[in-house]
């Protein structure tokens, strides 16, 4: 090769890696300034850990910050929606009690996304379950087919509802693990309302996360994980 | 002749400007208003279809900084007195749905209410 050509290539790299090194910022401030407008991809699967034994008996305290971020009721009439609950289990031999939260378990084969007539219920790229609104004819098949009864429907109309989750009469709805935060890059309410930080949120597809660490030491469960609908929410310590 | 015809060509289009007032143009409480992200004229007609497409991309896909967003309308053109594009004669979604005789859905799941003055009254 002649001595020309070479200094070519080495003038030719040079000059790339300074162009690469002006426009870089450029481009990074611009993403800034405009937020994230990349769809959801599905490099990322959100999920959740919740440690039982430090659930509070008696605390509701995941619950309420549910209702407050969502505009729901809490239960005032006995058809209102609830997203989240709490359930109390005792074994009846042992004696032994445990509480914890129950809600949308974001299965990655969601079976009330196999039953929707009409594609409203769905599973976004990054593993939550939702439902479009704007699809849902209220047919409620989906609730059927939840093994966690997790959905509800909302039988009354509404007013007053939060600017980030709308929520309206004859549709279903269920948790949607506070999408409207997650995409913001803040945790669901519920994660930052425990006091006693039993509910851990993160990337289970990102072997660095701290969440995907945690399920890979300790001892977690799915529940009905006889079902294989690989639930996004893994519980320890039931 | 074509004096004539130009004659009545003026008469005839100030006849229908006279007319669309006199049908009762709603006059719209625009809000703060501003600069809209598109020609007015061009959002009277298509701004259906812009929200219809926005929708789509923001729940299925998590985009949430596109800029046809009703979140964004409503943040500028609600009223100024009530904080709301609906509810009376001249709201500004209401207003011109009323005159049409157009009924709109999206306040029956959406909020209709500034999302900025519903968090100042939160504090």
């Amino acid at each position: 090769m002649s001595d020309t050509n070479v200094q070519r290539r080495q003038f030719l790299k040079t000059s790339v890696g300074a162009a690469a090194v002006a426009i870089a910022p450029g481009m990074l401030l611009f993403d800034m300034a405009h937020g994230k407008s990349d769809p959801v991809s599905s490099k990322v699967r959100w999920g959740m850990l919740i440690d039982t034994a430090n659930c509070a008996d008696g605390c509701n305290d995941c619950v309420t910050a549910c209702n407050k971020e969502n505009g729901l009721s809490g239960g005032l009439s006995p058809t209102d929606s609830q997203w989240m609950r709490k359930v109390e289990l005792k074994d009846m031999r042992s004696g032994r009690t445990l509480a914890l939260p129950m809600m949308c378990q974001h299965c990655e084969e969601p079976p009330c996304v196999d039953v929707c007539p009409t594609g409203a219920s769905f599973k976004r790229a990054d593993g939550i379950v939702l439902v479009d609104k704007h699809l849902c004819i209220g047919c409620r098949y989906c609730m059927m087919a939840c093994p966690y009864k997790a959905r509800s429907f909302v039988h009354e109309p509404l007013h007053d509802q939060k600017p980030d989750v709308p929520r309206g009469k004859g549709t279903v709805e269920s948790c949607t693990m506070c999408v409207h935060r997650v995409d913001k890059g803040q945790q669901p309410a519920c994660a930052e309302a425990c006091p006693n930080k039993s509910i851990m949120f993160g990337n289970l597809n990102d072997p660095e996360s701290e969440i995907s660490k945690k399920i890979r030491t300790v001892q977690s469960t799915q529940i009905r994980a006889d079902l294989g609908l690989n639930t996004g929410i893994r519980y320890q310590g039931i | 002749m074509l004096k004539l015809f130009a004659l009545l060509a003026a008469l005839c289009m100030c006849a229908s400007a006279d007319a669309t007032e006199s049908y009762g143009m709603p006059k719209l409480d625009i809000g703060k208003g501003g600069q809209c992200v598109e020609e007015p004229q061009w959002m009277r007609k298509n701004h259906m279809k812009v929200l219809f497409q926005q929708r789509d991309e923001t729940v299925h896909q998590g985009i949430r900084d596109g800029k046809y967003s009703l979140k964004n309308c409503i943040e500028c053109h609600a009223s100024l007195r009530d904080n709301s594009v609906i509810g009376r004669a001249d709201s500004f979604c209401e207003g011109c749905h009323r005159y049409e005789a157009v009924k709109i859905d999206c306040f029956e799941c959406h909020s209709s209410k500034r999302s900025s003055a519903l968090v100042q009254k939160e504090h």
